[in-house]
């Protein structure tokens, strides 16, 4: 089994293992170093990592001037207060003049838990994916993380990483040859019948649900799509042509996530039936991360479920 | 100030008013207003405060500007175009398809330009974030941001404010435009921002009230920022909308429209004849 951590560990890891080889990182935070565990970066290069209070409109203007002078800026929050109420500080400070920025959002989803729903971001990446040059990254596991971090680093242009709270397998860790590329989906099961394209928390219930469906005779193809824009198009055509139907599945608002921008591939270049798990248009509310997941249906139970539904409208 | 520097600066923020008139009549639109009211203050830093080169306009050393009262580009884009950034003619392409005039300033159009603004509250955030790289690199370069009165109600403003004193940021200055207006009409009664004095102190502020249209006051106030040390320093520009012209004067509805044919010819006589008095 695995190892399980959560992927903000790796957000923390991966700065803290970029700082001395990158003297130009800067790392900000809003109040949340120790939760975001951009805390790791302090302790190791305290002379660059500033604490902007909780006050996320300003950091990401500081996270900009820093970068307009020559520094790659890692800006690090929750996803509510990143994406969400800074969203136009972004949009006209970060992205329009097209800034060296990484926004690192942590808590990203339902999976934040007990908080409820004003701390549950299902919108984040339906508001970055609008915004013209943003890279928008979603680790599955912990060493997925630390690969992303280090990439979005090394990436010029502003980046949106989304980072979890609840601890997920470190898949990846255990993958031989395992290789991380900013735009490139990852096959991660080879099938026939269904295409399961997952994101973040959900690659690895992806993959139980593809062994609950073998042991029902039922060929499950698994993509891991960790870079949401620019999206794999390729990769997904590929797959779904092959299998004749796709289920996507995050934990964010059907509308605006990985859901939608599958659909806009799918519909643009190879029209295949289509079906979205994650958040039905609705909030979230409090309860263990655990019981979340089941109530949205975001458990390898479900996923298998949905993928026979897809199959079954498929043949219908 | 010597006389003869006086006048020559004069002249300048003349010209800068008329390449405001100039500009914004050839686009038929733009933000006439606050730009006349800060004509002395881009005059000011582009040709007697800030450390700048046109032929190498991204010298990392350079000082920074940050014109956060992004709809007053017509008067920076004027500034720099008579600090040799590029030709006056180009002042004619203002918010035209294709210029590198947008009708706020867009750092990635126009190589001059240190950030893109626009959008109101944001641009003390950024000065800080480049007032910070300065600090953090051990260079002498300055910072220098110019806000509006009524972009003051932005609550980033007050945070950008808590974040440049909190980090000491002596390399930063911020001069609000206080010319009275926005668009709604006076700032004490749209939102009252008073007392401003009082309120950038208690955030650990060094400030100076100054007529903005004075160069003798100006050039103290700047002085006093440079020699600031350990804290930010604000500029409490209190000026006139629309000086210069005098059927803009005050009005707040001259913030967002150009002149028509037969105000054009009236503006442009009176800024002409301010040339000769």
């Amino acid at each position: 089994m695995a190892e399980k951590k959560a992927t903000r560990e790796a957000l923390g890891d991966g700065l803290k293992a970029l700082g001395a080889s990158m003297p130009e990182l800067v790392v900000l935070t809003a109040d949340l170093a120790e939760t975001t565990r951009a805390e790791y970066f302090r302790r190791a290069f305290p002379e660059r990592f500033f604490n902007c209070g909780i006050q996320e409109e300003n950091m990401m203007g500081v996270a900009a001037g820093l970068a307009a002078a020559g520094k790659t800026v890692f800006a690090t929050t929750f996803a509510m207060f990143a994406a969400g109420r800074a969203f136009e500080q972004i949009r006209n400070s970060i992205a329009y003049p097209g800034l060296n920025v990484k926004i690192a959002a942590t808590h990203a989803g339902i999976s934040v838990g007990e908080d409820g729903a004003s701390h549950q971001c299902n919108e984040d990446i339906g508001l970055m994916r609008t915004l013209p040059g943003m890279t928008i990254v979603n680790p599955a596991d912990y060493t997925e993380g630390i690969c992303a971090v280090e990439a979005c680093a090394r990436l010029k242009t502003p980046c949106y990483l989304r980072f979890g709270r609840a601890a997920v397998p470190d898949l990846s860790a255990g993958e031989a040859g395992y290789r991380f590329e900013l735009g490139r989906g990852r096959l991660l099961r080879e099938g026939t019948d269904v295409t399961v394209i997952a994101t973040g928390l959900t690659v690895s219930m992806a993959l139980e649900a593809a062994k609950l469906l073998a042991n029902e005779g039922i060929s499950a193809e698994v993509i891991n799509i960790h870079t949401i824009k620019p999206l794999d198009a390729g990769l997904i055509c590929r797959s779904a042509a092959k299998t004749g139907c796709v289920l996507t599945a995050e934990e964010h608002n059907i509308i605006g996530g990985l859901g939608s921008a599958v659909a806009e591939a799918l519909s643009e270049n190879c029209p295949v039936l289509l079906v979205r798990a994650g958040m039905p248009d609705c909030f979230g509310e409090s309860g263990s991360a655990a019981a979340l997941l089941e109530k949205y249906g975001l458990t390898p139970v479900d996923l298998a479920r949905q993928a026979k539904a897809a199959i079954a409208r498929k043949k219908a | 100030m010597e006389a003869s520097v006086r006048k020559e600066l004069t002249e300048l923020a003349r010209k800068v008013r008329v390449g405001v008139i100039e500009s914004t009549n050839a686009a038929k639109c733009g933000h006439p207003g606050g730009s006349l009211s800060i004509a002395e203050i881009v005059t000011w830093l582009y040709f007697k405060e800030m450390r700048v080169d046109p032929k190498a306009p991204q010298d990392p050393d350079r000082d920074r500007f940050v014109l956060s009262k992004g709809h007053t580009a017509p008067a920076l884009y004027t500034a720099l175009a008579l600090r040799g950034f590029f030709p006056w003619e180009e002042l004619y392409t203002l918010r035209k398809l294709g210029t590198r005039l947008q009708g706020h300033p867009s750092m990635h159009a126009l190589d001059c330009i240190d950030m893109s603004t626009g959008s109101l509250g944001q641009g003390v955030s950024t000065a800080c974030g480049m007032a910070l790289a300065a600090k953090l690199d051990k260079k002498d370069y300055r910072v220098y941001t110019v806000l509006g009165d009524g972009e003051s109600e932005e609550g980033q403003v007050w945070e950008a404010a808590m974040f440049a004193a909190h980090y000491r940021l002596d390399n930063l200055c911020a001069v609000f435009d206080l010319n009275g207006l926005q668009i709604d009409g006076e700032v004490t009664k749209v939102m009252n921002i008073a007392p401003m004095a009082d309120k950038l102190r208690a955030f650990g502020w060094e400030v100076c009230e100054i007529n903005g249209h004075d160069f003798d006051e100006i050039e103290r106030a700047f002085e006093t920022a440079r020699k600031t040390k350990s804290r930010p320093t604000a500029i409490l520009s209190h000026s006139v909308k629309g000086k210069g012209v005098s059927f803009m004067e005050n009005q707040a509805a001259w913030h967002g429209k150009a002149t028509s044919p037969e105000e054009y010819e009236k503006a442009m006589a009176e800024l002409t004849a301010a040339r000769e008095a």
